[in-house]
């Protein structure tokens, strides 16, 4: 879909828009992640942020601490000990906030499914998964593709529906 | 005059950019300077033994993956030696130079992680990115070969899931000659970096009595000034017949065995696998790769600990087989673990700050230390 945002203009001139679109366009284009690793997708994704796949030219930017950031990638196996400490992270970050679920582990418990006595079975069981990114570990044009797709989800979001804090 | 003084508890983790993984640490600290550090780890266990135990031999190999899951290749590596000696398999010739050039591959590309991270924390951010461009150069030659990037699942119970592609020969041979003036470039960015030198030289120093004393092994030992090397000391596979140095730490701007000198021995290793790949990948015989895997992978009763130096240190594989298609325990040695029990000692007296610096050096991965 085509927005009024994505025309370009030769010159100055003022831009009617809808507040959504704004809003969304802004929100989406510079999501900032936590730069936060839990275990073997995490260095997948440490290698989207690096040269070869440039996670910077989405607008990605890993950054130390919850408060400043806009995207958590789970990225790898959540343990029981771990859960609560995602779920605090979670609640520390401002919101409008959005998750993605990179690999199976954090699917479903991935190959830890069955015997993994310490492995919660999904992430979305203590937090509200927006995007879920199938592999064992994703490639990175998955995770790149599953950004893509949290992009068009926060595109077509609305101020009337806002996701619920 | 004395200020009276009262000792902070901090808690660093588990999530911190610089703990690799999540790992908890505890400071005690007395302004600036650290006095205790108690490690907490357990939040990325993953049941390791536990899967061992309910799946047979040849289902255990993708779980070796995972744990140290920057050298799977390896993992691989210790625990099929390990099950081929308990069944007494002859493994072709082929394959053991195809794991071996393998084996060296992934710890180029693991030292690459090592050395870029290390870069991070001390605060350097472009060495990260160059050694990362060079690392998907092997992990293409790995994808190519078996279609994975990072969990390999490669080597089986007496051969090898795939055989080598037949532009690997030449794209390997490309890779060392591509490869070999860039740690040039690594040293020039970051290794003689006055601030790096000033940031790691003479900082977490470990004397090499210490490190015997906890059972450190890997180039964390070898930064100390103490040669061992599992491919020289005890050689596996066919180790015995290429020829390579053991560097070791020599205190070049500070002292034996400081942060600088783990650091550097990394960058010194990646050369001699560049070495041994390079003589190994000229003498790959013709063969079948699979043709000794057995149909049915059931080793008699018995023990075994199998070791193989990995890019971390001594990976031993202690299996125990009752006979049955499962193994009734796969026990490991993981080298991340003991090494990170040098940490409180290191760390002693160090400032916070530093404390990233040492943790660093250190290379830990948390998906061994759990398992």
């Amino acid at each position: 879909m085509k927005s009024l945002l994505d025309s370009e203009f030769s010159d100055s001139n003022i831009v009617i828009a809808r507040a959504d679109d704004l809003l969304n366009w802004a929100r989406l284009s510079s999501l900032w992640q936590l730069s936060f690793g839990l275990a073997c997708c995490a260095i997948e994704m440490m290698a989207t942020s690096a040269s070869h796949y440039d996670f910077d030219r989405f607008g990605v930017m890993p950054r130390p601490t919850p408060r400043q950031s806009d995207v958590i990638i789970i990225s790898g196996t959540v343990t029981l000990k771990m859960a609560l400490r995602i779920k605090r992270l979670y609640e520390q970050m401002p919101d409008p906030k959005y998750i993605i679920s990179m690999g199976s582990c954090a699917n479903c418990g991935g190959p830890y499914w069955e015997h993994g006595y310490h492995v919660l079975k999904g992430v979305d069981r203590v937090i509200p998964v927006d995007v879920y990114v199938p592999g064992c570990p994703p490639r990175p044009e998955a995770l790149l593709e599953g950004l893509l797709k949290l992009q068009e989800k926060i595109r077509n979001e609305s101020l009337r529906t806002k996701k619920s804090a | 005059m004395s200020i009276k003084t009262e000792e902070l508890v901090l808690n660093m983790g588990p999530q911190h950019p610089s703990t690799h993984g999540v790992l908890r640490l505890e400071l005690q600290i007395e302004g600036e300077v650290v006095r205790k550090v108690t490690p907490h780890i357990g939040y990325l266990h993953r049941c390791f033994e536990k899967h061992a135990e309910a799946m047979t031999y040849p289902q255990v190999i993708p779980y070796t993956d995972r744990m140290d899951y920057l050298a799977s290749m390896y993992n691989n590596f210790g625990y099929v030696l390990g099950v081929e000696k308990l069944m007494g398999i002859e493994v072709p010739e082929r394959v053991q130079y195809i794991r071996v050039i393998m084996g060296e591959l992934q710890r180029i590309a693991s030292h690459m992680v090592a050395l870029g991270t290390y870069g991070l924390d001390i605060g350097a951010f472009t060495p990260f990115l160059y050694l990362f461009r060079d690392r998907e150069k092997i992990l293409s030659l790995f994808e190519m070969t078996c279609g994975a990037r990072l969990l390999y699942n490669y080597m089986w119970v007496g051969g090898l899931s795939h055989d080598i592609h037949p532009d690997f020969v030449r794209l390997t041979k490309e890779f060392i000659t591509y490869f070999r003036p860039n740690i040039k470039e690594i040293n020039d960015l970051l290794t003689f970096n006055k601030i790096f030198v000033d940031r790691t030289a003479n900082i977490g120093i470990l004397p090499v009595d210490t490190a015997i004393n906890y059972g450190i092994t890997g180039p964390n030992l070898r930064a100390s000034g103490f040669k061992f090397d599992l491919r020289k000391n005890d050689p596996y596979s066919i180790y015995d017949r290429f020829d390579f140095d053991i560097p070791v730490g020599e205190g070049m701007v500070g002292t034996v065995g400081d942060c600088w000198d783990r650091f550097y021995v990394r960058v010194l290793e990646m050369e001699q696998s560049l070495k041994i790949v390079e003589q190994a990948i000229d003498q790959i015989p013709e063969g079948d790769v699979q043709s000794a895997i057995p149909k049915r992978i059931k080793p008699p009763v018995g023990t075994i600990y199998q070791r193989v130096e990995n890019p971390r240190g001594e990976l031993g594989y202690f299996i125990i087989s009752d006979g049955t298609l499962n193994p009734f325990r796969v026990k490991v040695r993981a080298p991340s673990f003991v090494n990170m029990m040098i940490l409180d000692e290191l760390s002693r007296g160090h400032l916070v700050a530093d404390i990233v610096a040492i943790l660093g050096s250190i290379d830990i991965v948390l998906g061994e230390i759990d398992r």
